[in-house]
């Protein structure tokens, strides 16, 4: 078991977020978590980030309780994260400040590369499109080589069409990293395309309904019957009638 | 020549002709004009007091403002990372904040004499304020998500000073650096005029003083103009810089 939430419960004032959640992610599984706005999903995350400490429960990453944040658990904000001071290189490097100068350039060529932005190294935040910034903040992440990976809704503010491209991207980098990942969104469509079990959450105060186990092979066919079903699966789970 | 240097060129030459014809037209006004007081620049020049008047003062600036930077960042650090130190300190920034740096000028001279080290002084107090209470408040603006990844990545305290909090308040600082700098040069011709016996303010007082001369009264005006465009501009340079540019509205 590498992240393990037992009986998290979280409260805010007198407001009830989280209640009794309980789940446990595998190694190198890519888990999602979905839920509707304001279901504590994002808090869960936080809490496994070691940014929050809940109220009740604990969360152990390879049998440690979490105490705070960590290096080799790297949290990936919306693509807000990257530093706007720093070159796309300073940025992917920003993390490897113990590594001698030489070895650092190296791994962050290697991540530069990775990511597909050969040619923007020296180039500032604010002269990159959305999806670069947030693949510039995807190799930060990778670059200190973390264990676990927590991205909290990372394509919420990109356009639809990059967030495909960087769904494809993000399971490329996935299946050749091999990390754990944790990935929350409110984006159904998107866990079914991404995850091997999907989290769906009640709203407020937040509660596992149901875990969906996603048993399609990548890459995976978007009009096939199996990933309709799933996704209309978690549309009912979550109360949603599935029309416009 | 762009039509951007050509404007602000134009503007300017048109108020110097506007003054030789004021001063043509009234001659009773007493007021020298540009040419007189072009040749009183000249004058102070060959006497060797143009160059040696000009560096008295930026000297005093440089060293009462770069003293105020030195301890302001640092404090507005601390002040805007810590809201109990902020809570206790803020206040008394605020009450002084409001007394007129020349306000001090009698206890400058109190304590430091007739010289340089009042005018420094007082240089100091100008800018330390500013400089501090800004500080403080970018520190309030930084994105928490800048500060919660640069905690993720577990880096050493101090390069979390140097590389997320000193980068992420630049934009701001330097804006409250420029606006200071302008106070500093303010201050500065004030107290030339009372604390010490060089300089382009004790200038202007010298020159009313030894015998009316008013040409170079207005001469001494000119130089501070001149003088703290050019400091404004070089520090509008700064903003300029790519490490700090994502802060300002884009162009």
């Amino acid at each position: 078991m590498k992240v393990q939430f037992s009986d998290i419960s979280m409260r805010f004032g007198a407001m009830d977020v989280l209640q009794d959640v309980t789940i446990s992610v595998e190694e190198g599984e890519f888990l999602c978590i979905v839920g509707p706005s304001g279901c504590g999903k994002s808090t869960l995350l936080n809490i496994a980030g070691g940014f929050l400490s809940p109220v009740m429960g604990t969360v152990t990453i390879d049998g440690d309780p979490v105490t705070g944040p960590d290096r080799r658990r790297i949290f990936v904000f919306q693509e807000r994260g990257v530093f706007p001071w720093l070159t796309v290189e300073g940025n992917i490097g920003f993390g490897l400040f113990d590594l001698p100068d030489e070895e650092r350039q190296r791994r962050v060529a290697q991540y530069v590369h990775l990511v597909g932005l050969e040619g923007f190294e020296k180039a500032y935040p604010r002269e990159l499109s959305g999806g670069m910034k947030q693949r510039v903040e995807v190799a930060r992440a990778l670059a200190v080589n973390p264990d676990v990976l927590f991205l909290d809704e990372p394509f919420g503010a990109l356009d639809s069409i990059t967030r495909l491209q960087m769904r494809s991207e993000l399971l490329r980098i996935w299946r050749a990293a091999r990390k754990t990942v944790l990935f929350v969104t409110h984006d159904i469509d998107e866990s079914v395309q991404l995850a091997d079990r999907v989290v769906v959450m009640s709203a407020r105060p937040g509660r596992i309904r149901r875990v969906v186990e996603i048993d399609i092979a990548h890459p995976r066919d978007l009009s096939s019957r199996r990933y309709i079903e799933l996704r209309d699966l978690i549309f009912g789970e979550i109360g949603l009638a599935h029309q416009v | 020549m762009s039509r951007s240097r050509l404007l602000p060129l134009t503007g300017i030459l048109a108020a110097v002709a506007a003054w030789q014809l004021g001063v043509s037209l009234h001659p009773s006004s007493l007021i020298p004009g540009p040419i007189a007081v072009a040749r009183g620049i000249g004058e102070l020049a060959v006497r060797g007091l143009l160059v040696k008047y000009v560096v008295a003062s930026l000297f005093r600036v440089t060293w009462g403002y770069l003293t105020a930077l030195i301890v302001a960042v640092p404090l507005g650090l601390a002040l805007g990372l810590r809201r109990r130190a902020e809570a206790a300190i803020n206040p008394v920034l605020q009450v002084l904040r409001p007394i007129s740096p020349l306000a001090w000028i009698p206890i400058a001279i109190l304590w430091f004499g007739v010289g340089d080290l009042s005018a420094i002084f007082l240089i100091f107090l100008a800018s330390l304020l500013p400089l501090t209470v800004a500080t403080m408040n970018a520190v309030h603006n930084i994105d928490p998500v800048h500060l919660a990844a640069a905690l993720n990545f577990g880096i050493p305290l101090r390069a979390r000073i140097t590389r997320v909090l000193v980068p992420a308040i630049l934009p701001q600082l330097i804006v409250a650096m420029r606006i200071a700098l302008g106070v500093a040069w303010l201050v500065v011709v004030a107290a030339e005029m009372i604390a010490v016996n060089s300089g382009l303010g004790f200038l202007i007082v010298d020159a009313r003083n030894a015998g009316n001369r008013y040409d170079l009264v207005i001469a001494g005006m000119v130089l501070i103009g001149a003088i703290g465009i050019v400091l404004d501009l070089l520090m509008r340079r700064i903003e300029r810089l790519d490490s700090v540019r994502w802060g300002y509205a884009a162009e």
